[in-house]
């Protein structure tokens, strides 16, 4: 018995060490963590409990039956983020560069396995060199097992994949399959294809950082959702994101206790939109005056910016806030920005989080560019999005909502449980002077008349009056008191009950 | 007694002079551009009227407009505050015509005064000490290289018109003149449309010291005592007090009498100002006469009890002074700190925009806080960037210099940068606490300019307590939620710039422990996640931090410091050793615009090697020419604009390669 104790001692040793101390020096020296490393900042001190510290691969080709390291290149577990339960596999670079064997893949499948059937959150940490060519058929294998249960799991647990390294061929369709993409600068890298094919079929030379960074993920592809500057930071932040979410759609997120009065005011706001309506303003400061501690955790920040998203808390509730952004192409919805909102807000409603919209939208983006890339179905995605949506939706109209795109920006129409328009709000179908030109074709040239008619435009519709006595709109309300009336609104909704037809799924136009 | 005084004025003067005008029971008009709509002074006046357009030229400059708007609104006066139309004699004789009394000198003496060659010789008539120099015009840099050498270096060249540090040029050698020539030229046609340039001797460590007058239409002439007004920065002034730590009672009183003779001599009449330069062996120059209400007037008023612009105002009236030289009597110190919108990390460069926070220390004793702006308000690109003046009254110096440093403390802005941790930094600079100062202060204490990172041992062990007492109050308020069992333990480590700092924490329910060195710290807080000012308590003293929240810690600054405070599990800690510090040159190859402006001139060309410190381009804004200066050694790529474009902040003016 005390021999298999020391045995049990020394694998767990050798199995902790991975690939061996050069490898880890070797990942040191790249500014990368090792994968236990990885585990030890991300979970709850001492919180880890590791499975399958001892699987090895079974493959007999190539001499690998010579080499074999317990673990098999991933690590995984379960373990607490403040306190809260959380899956994790983490691939170890250390070991056959964290490539994806039978028995890698089984691993990740049996902590997938395990997050959902105990309805916690699996976090996924990629740091690897795709498949293991040497297991041909069964890697590829192996890599479909995972993507089924990613998308089992999809909508029943949050899942959140951590790119920390390479992560190309194979590797990528998995975190593609998740709820969230987050990748570490200069460190990290994603693509299906990587230089060297590229070079060799289009002859294109490109860098595995500009082909797949995470700064073109993050502001040009959209394949991920933030971008961080180094292991240390992202781990953190990713600790508070958790936070943020519920561990699974039978839970609600944690309540987060805090100070800040769901009545605090805030008089600044009411100076925050511009006497101008063509002036731009950030649509930010709402959301973050809005909010518990201005504490805002942004997804996609840099792509599609004429677009926020992102959550934040109200008396301690996590809630989903969108809002376009007047800072950006005024704020317009154009293909990239109703993608980006509409994938956050089917996020929001598969995990029961409530959505806030602020509307400041002066339609959709025209020209070639955007009906070719199919703006058509793009920009219903979003109105799919917040027309399916059974979760609290309360909107504020800030300024424009004009057009297609009031109809899409979480409306009255749309099944809003609460609308609210500040006193700058213009609903209308489009601006007074696209309107007049349209109505009074036969006066323009006549600048005096066409002035008039502007005038009786602007005193009819662009005010938030018309909708209001419609009912379109349930109250105006200062923009100071934004938070307050957020607050309530939300408060009451916390016990809404709707659900919608039944279906096998729906048919989002993809 | 005036009826209605129009205050032809925007801003925190404005506003100032509105509460003496409801103090006194006098209607206020205020006048505003399209870019001031929703100004504070517009909200606090009685009326308000238009006058056009945001540039300064089209409305506040205007005084056909500020005419009409005191005929539309009946006003039966006007207070020109300082700049824009203070100053202008033209001015004063329009009004008068129109039977509108301006609350201000007669325009003869605003006119002598306001021309720096005929003020002089007009000082040096009535017996007023002048600084040696070449008075007449001065055509080209050559001339002015002649001028100079005969004056002897270090010259200061300056334009006539000039005010404010605008058009003035330190030159002190031979090849510094053509430069400094050019630029005063240059900047002295955009600011004034006058590029008349003089020349005079530059003195070594000298003060800027002004006396402050009152004189009226009967003859009367008082002084209010002097202000130090050395600290300054691009000759521009930032710290005023009163009195001088420098000036006994016998250059107060000389000074005081040769300011009053020079108001007399001229039949001045209202508030006004003589500047002197005082050398390090109490010799005192004329510089200039203001011949209006200056901005650090506060000072004098906390000291004497006087309130100027009501002064000004009964004055303007017809009426007597009452007070004479003898009821003066000067009580305690009074200081004041100009918070302006612009960056002493990037020398100085303006910031403009929305004020997203703004909260000023204003229930402090002693404390008096001049603001023409309010949160969620704009600093506009068109006018100065100063956003208040904060002023601390005191006993004594230590008292007043103890009470700003509590309500700078106190002062927090978000959304746009400022000066609050650079003024901090003076106030409890030690050559500052003692007195020692002059006009060159800020280039000799900050050769390299600002830094704000924490590098006190004892303000950086504070900063580590305070971010690891608000990271265990943040952290813990989930966990305590999520955890069952309520002891917690936990080490951490706080690390700032290369300082680092270990701490244990203890969290037993609502008891929060930290040790440092094996030795409890005692820490008491009210501290509310979320706010920006936190007064913590440690180990009995009191410190306040102004905080953001930052990835992995915080942004703490306070007592002129500004560091990030990165709190980290000792796990955490030690693996840190592994990131590789990014690589933030990349960014500085590309030079982009600090702030919406103009672009003068772009001084480089594409393919030129160019060293740090090289100057690339200038850009005007806010009516001062910045130049920027290349940060990096290397060669220009491109170049993405050229003179005379209109860029907005952020906008790329220029690429290495």
């Amino acid at each position: 018995m005390e021999d298999i104790i020391k045995e049990l001692e020394k694998r767990r040793e050798q199995a902790k060490l991975g690939g061996g101390q050069d490898r880890i020096n070797a990942q040191h020296s790249k500014g990368k963590l090792t994968a236990r490393e990885r585990i030890d900042l991300l979970l709850d001190e001492g919180s880890f409990e590791e499975y399958d510290m001892f699987v090895e691969h079974s493959s007999t080709d190539f001499g690998m039956e010579k080499n074999k390291i317990p673990g098999d290149g991933v690590v995984i577990g379960s373990g607490q983020i403040n306190g809260r339960l959380v899956f994790l596999y983490v691939k170890d670079f250390t070991v056959f560069g964290g490539s994806l064997s039978l028995a890698h893949s089984k691993k990740i499948n049996k902590i997938q396995d395990m997050a959902l059937k105990n309805n916690a959150p699996l976090i996924g940490v990629l740091d690897a060199g795709g498949a293991r060519i040497q297991e041909g058929i069964d890697s590829l294998g192996g890599y479909s097992e995972v993507f089924q249960r990613n998308v089992l799991a999809s909508g029943v647990i949050p899942q959140i994949s951590l790119i920390m390294g390479p992560c190309a061929g194979g590797d990528v369709y998995s975190p593609a399959l998740t709820d969230f993409i987050f990748m570490v600068r200069d460190t990290s890298y994603m693509f299906v294809t990587g230089p060297d094919v590229v070079k060799t079929v289009t002859n294109e030379e490109v860098t595995a950082d500009e082909l797949g960074g995470a700064d073109v993920h993050t502001t040009k592809s959209s394949v991920a959702d933030g971008a961080y500057n180094n292991d240390i930071d992202m781990l953190s932040d990713i600790r508070r994101f958790i936070d943020f979410l519920p561990s699974s759609n039978i839970q609600s997120a944690p309540i987060k206790e805090t100070s800040d009065k769901a009545s605090r005011s805030e008089t600044s706001l009411d100076y925050l939109i511009p006497e101008n309506s063509n002036t731009p303003y950030d649509i930010k400061e709402f959301i973050i005056k809005a909010i518990d501690e201005g504490d805002f955790f942004e997804i996609q920040p840099n792509f599609a910016k004429n677009i926020v998203v992102g959550f934040g808390r109200i008396e301690g509730y996590t809630v989903g806030f969108v809002g376009n952004q007047p800072l950006n192409l005024a704020g317009v919805l154009d293909s990239d920005a109703s993608r980006k909102a509409a994938r956050f807000v089917r996020f929001c409603d598969s995990f029961s989080i409530p959505i806030v919209t602020f509307v400041d939208v002066p339609g959709f983006l025209p020209g070639t560019d955007q009906e070719y890339g199919g703006l058509i179905k793009n920009g219903a995605k979003l109105l799919y999005a917040y027309a399916e949506a059974t979760v609290p939706k309360v909107t504020i109209i800030t300024r424009k909502a004009y057009g297609g795109a009031y109809c899409v920006m979480a409306p009255k129409h749309l099944r809003g449980d609460i609308n609210y328009a500040l006193p700058s709000a213009e609903i209308a179908v489009m601006g007074a002077k696209g309107a007049v030109e349209i109505l009074y074709r036969k006066d323009i040239g006549d600048e005096d008349k066409i002035d008039k008619h502007t005038s009786e435009y602007e005193e009819r519709f662009l005010n938030p009056f018309v909708a209001a006595e419609r009912g379109y709109i349930d109250d105006v309300i200062m923009p100071r008191n934004v938070r307050p009336r957020i607050a309530k609104a939300l408060k009451l909704l916390r016990n809404k009950k709707l659900s919608n037809p039944w279906k096998k799924h729906d048919n989002l136009p993809l | 007694m005036f009826r209605k005084i129009l205050i032809a004025n925007r801003g925190e003067i404005a506003c100032r002079v509105i509460d003496t005008c409801n103090k006194l029971g006098i209607d206020t008009v205020a006048v505003y551009s399209e870019a001031d709509s929703r100004a504070l002074h517009v909200m606090k006046a009685k009326e308000s009227v238009n006058i056009g357009l945001a540039p300064s030229s089209e409305s506040y400059l205007v005084i056909e407009k500020i005419i009409n708007a005191c005929k539309n609104t009946g006003a039966d006066a006007v207070h020109p505050g300082y700049g824009f139309l203070s100053e202008n004699a033209s001015f004063v004789n329009q009004l008068e015509r129109e039977g509108i009394t301006f609350i201000g000198p007669p325009s003869e003496p605003i006119r002598v005064m306001g021309d720096k060659i005929e003020s002089k010789i007009f000082a040096e008539k009535s017996n007023v000490n002048i600084i040696p120099g070449h008075q007449e015009i001065i055509k080209d840099s050559e001339e002015a290289l002649e001028i100079s050498k005969k004056i002897g270096f270090p010259v200061m060249i300056k334009a006539s018109a000039g005010g404010g540090g605008k058009g003035m040029r330190i030159a002190r050698a031979e090849e510094d003149v053509e430069d400094a020539f050019n630029s005063s030229v240059n900047e002295a046609k955009s600011s004034f449309g006058d590029d008349r340039i003089f020349i005079e001797k530059f003195i070594e460590k000298p003060r800027h010291i002004e006396i402050q007058i009152l004189a009226d239409n009967h003859g009367n002439v008082i002084h209010l005592g002097e202000r130090e007004c050395s600290i300054q920065r691009r000759n521009q002034k930032i710290i005023e007090e009163s009195p001088s730590p420098f000036v006994d009672e016998k250059l107060r009183n000389e000074m005081g009498e040769q300011a009053k003779r020079l108001a007399s001599t001229i039949n001045y009449a209202s508030a006004g100002t003589v500047e002197f330069i005082v050398d390090q062996d109490k010799n005192f120059y004329f510089l200039e006469m203001n011949t209006r209400l200056q901005v650090e007037h506060p000072v004098t008023e906390l000291v004497t009890g006087i309130d100027l612009v009501e002064e000004m105002i009964k004055i303007a009236s017809g009426e007597e002074l009452k007070l004479r030289q003898d009821d003066i009597k000067f009580n305690g110190w009074a200081i004041e700190s100009r918070i302006y919108a612009e960056d002493p990390e990037r020398n100085f460069m303006p910031s403009t925009g929305r004020l997203n926070s703004y909260i000023t220390p204003i229930n402090i004793d002693n404390i008096r806080n001049d603001t023409g702006v309010y949160e969620g308000g704009e600093i506009s690109i068109y006018y100065d960037p100063m956003i208040s003046k904060l002023c601390s009254y005191g006993k004594d110096r230590n008292e007043a210099l103890l009470k700003m440093e509590i309500a700078l403390n106190h002062h927090y802005i978000n959304g746009i940068r400022n000066n609050i941790n650079f003024l901090t930094a003076i106030i409890r600079n030690e050559n500052f606490i003692s007195g020692d100062i002059n006009t060159g202060f800020i280039d000799v204490e900050y050769p390299e300019g600002y830094r704000p990172f924490v590098n006190d041992d004892k303000f950086a062990l504070l900063f580590a307590i305070a971010g690891t007492y608000l990271y265990t109050i943040d952290e813990f308020r989930l966990r305590n939620q999520n955890r069952n069992n309520s002891f917690f333990e936990k080490s951490l480590v706080a690390v700032i710039e290369d300082s680092v700092f270990e701490f244990k924490t203890y969290d037993r329910q609502d008891n929060l422990i930290i040790e440092y060195n094996d030795e409890v710290i005692t820490i008491d807080s009210s501290y509310e996640p979320g706010k920006p000012l936190a007064s913590i308590s440690i180990n009995g003293e009191e410190y306040h931090f102004k905080i953001e929240k930052i990835i992995n810690g915080y942004n703490i600054s306070s007592y002129g410091f500004s560091s990030d405070v990165k709190i980290l599990s000792k796990r955490a800690y030690e693996l840190s050793k592994h990131m590789i510090a990014k690589d933030v040159r990349s960014n500085e190859k590309i030079i982009k615009c600090p702030m919406p402006g103009l672009v003068v001139s772009i001084d480089v060309n594409e393919g030129q090697e160019i060293d740090i410190g090289d100057k690339l381009c200038t850009i005007e804004a806010m009516k001062m020419e910045n130049v920027i200066r290349s940060e990096v050694s290397g060669i220009i790529k491109k170049i993405h604009c050229k003179g005379g474009d209109s860029l907005a902040s952020d906008e790329i003016i220029l690429e290495f390669s």
